[in-house]
């Protein structure tokens, strides 16, 4: 297990989603690229925050985890389709993996993974969960 | 390419859970049945890449370019460590091809070497794991079956390929296995034992896997017109391709093609001057059953999401009229040590053309492809290979 990824350790608000949008091409990317596939050279990104809400494009249930991740399993991971149109991996909590399907609505939540004794920086996870449609 | 290259020299050891082997043991063995299988002491070999993976987490060494040549006694020609994750095999392959047709050298060897069993099976998977995004995959826990059992959720979702489906790649490789002496899981399985095996990552389960396995393979390539001092019988490289795509699955267009796969395939099926319908026998990366039928799909042997039902008619068997896909046993039951299995590929496709594969042998073949991915599909290899007579 590795440490906590560079896009984690540097984002300014660790409640804000941030991804960038190619201003050429109007194509919206999370995780954030500095670079846009499409436009090269001629792209031109602006970072942009995203609502956190999507729905589960596909899914599996970690049953066999890796060093590290032994006490949660099973465990669901899933891609979630961001409304704002790009796909991000991550772990669905706080549900029975009965409950997810393809198309399932969640939202983003963040987990707080570990503290940096030095300088006091909180260390966080992006999540998601079930939305559950009151009534 | 410069020069037509041909493979003169194939050589690999046993795979499986061979705990009397060490990592320098493997190479030395598959590289000494390369040399003998050409005819050649060894002093014709004038550099050597290497595919592996992670022998610093298998093994906990580095360096291992310089550690094969000294072992193989072959100092002080140049060799080359190649990583591309489970596709390191191939694209040293692919290397040794390039460097030969471009006149750099003429007599290339190309091995891949894994040793993978000393390590805990957490410690593998999650070693296996650096082949995906660490950022914005493994970070989050997810491993190699999670990424494919994802891959396979979405086939079935979208194409409408069941669970049965899925186990009839698996139960292919392991019956043409049993005729391959060298592969790991020699003994048949039934469709039911794959649906009932454990879960891995639903909904893939033990059986849908390919196992950890350690072993070594080596080929020998030099130019056409010399292939003749060497074999009776030279087998052409008529394409050798590669292609990359995203690292992370969740970048894809489509999750349930290999866009590396479509891409490499073609450049290789235009190098080659061949329709897919023209191979006569294919190993193909089974990693795991889902990546089978998305592999027969995208190198074009059968239309998009159509995979299931072929595999229900025996087109792929090694006996079917259509192009038999992994006489070997595949990844899945040959065995997959990672940075050996692309290797691995070229010698079974060596041995078919040549007509020596024994109980497998599929009649009358002269024309192979191979087909080594990376990753989640972040790097593929295929070449195609045709008889010299
Ligand atoms: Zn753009």
């Amino acid at each position: 297990m590795g440490g906590v990824p560079r896009f984690w350790r540097s984002i300014d608000n660790r409640y804000r989603l941030v991804g960038t949008r190619c201003e050429n091409c109007g194509e919206v990317y999370f995780p954030p690229r500095v670079v846009c596939p499409k436009c090269r050279r001629e792209g031109e990104m602006k970072e942009v925050e995203l609502s956190g809400r999507g729905e589960i494009y596909t899914y599996s249930v970690v049953r066999v985890p890796p060093e590290g991740f032994e006490e949660k399993a099973p465990y669901v991971v899933a891609i979630v389709k961001l409304e704002e149109g790009p796909l991000v991996t991550g772990m669905i909590v706080d549900c029975d993996p009965g409950e997810i399907d393809i198309g399932t609505p969640v939202e983003a939540t963040f987990r707080r993974v570990s503290e940096d004794g030095e300088d006091g920086v909180i260390y966080y996870s992006l999540e998601f969960r079930p939305v559950r449609r009151e009534e | 390419m410069n020069r037509d290259v041909a493979i003169v020299g194939v050589g690999m050891t046993r795979f499986g859970e061979l705990w009397d082997k060490s990592f320098d043991d493997l190479f030395v063995e598959a590289g000494l049945e390369a040399l003998e299988d050409a005819g050649m002491s060894g002093d014709e070999i004038e550099a050597m890449y290497v595919g592996n993976m992670s022998a610093g987490r298998f093994i906990d060494q580095e360096h291992v370019a310089s550690l094969i040549a000294d072992r193989s006694g072959l100092t002080p020609i140049p060799c080359t460590r190649v990583e591309a994750a489970c596709a390191s095999g191939g694209l040293a392959v692919r290397q040794a091809i390039l460097a030969v047709a471009s006149g750099m050298y003429d007599v290339v060897l190309a091995g891949g070497v894994e040793k993978m069993t000393d390590v805990t099976t957490e410690e593998a998977t999650a070693t296996l794991a650096t082949a995906a995004d660490q950022e914005w995959e493994a970070f989050h826990g997810v491993t190699f079956p999670a990424l494919y059992a994802m891959i396979a959720r979405r086939h079935m979702h979208e194409y409408g390929t069941t669970r049965e489906h899925l186990a009839l790649p698996p139960v292919k490789n392991h019956r043409n296995a049993t005729k391959n002496p060298k592969a790991q899981f020699r003994f048949e399985i039934t469709v039911e034992q794959v649906i009932e095996s454990p879960l891995v990552a639903d909904p893939l389960r033990l059986l849908d896997c390919s196992p950890v396995s350690d072993g070594a393979a080596a080929v020998i390539v030099c130019p056409l017109e010399m292939a003749r001092e060497f074999t009776d019988t030279p087998i052409v490289v008529r394409a050798t391709a590669q292609a990359s795509d995203s690292l992370a699955l969740h970048d894809r267009e489509d999750i349930t093609t290999l866009r590396a796969t479509v891409e490499a395939a073609r450049s290789a099926y235009r190098q080659a001057g061949i329709e897919p319908e023209d191979v006569d026998v294919a190993e193909v990366h089974d990693c795991f059953s889902i990546a089978e039928l998305v592999a027969v799909e995208d190198l074009g042997f059968v239309e998009k999401g159509e995979s299931g039902e072929a595999y229900h008619e025996g087109m792929f068997e090694i006996d079917s009229d259509h192009v038999a896909v992994n006489p070997s046993g595949g990844l899945k039951a040959k065995g997959h040590p990672v940075g050996a299995s692309g290797v691995a590929q070229v010698v079974e496709i060596v041995e078919q053309l040549r007509g020596e594969a024994g109980k497998r042998q599929v009649d009358g073949a002269e024309i192979g492809l191979t087909h080594n991915v990376g990753g989640s599909g972040g790097t593929v290899v295929v070449h195609i290979f045709e008889r010299g007579d």
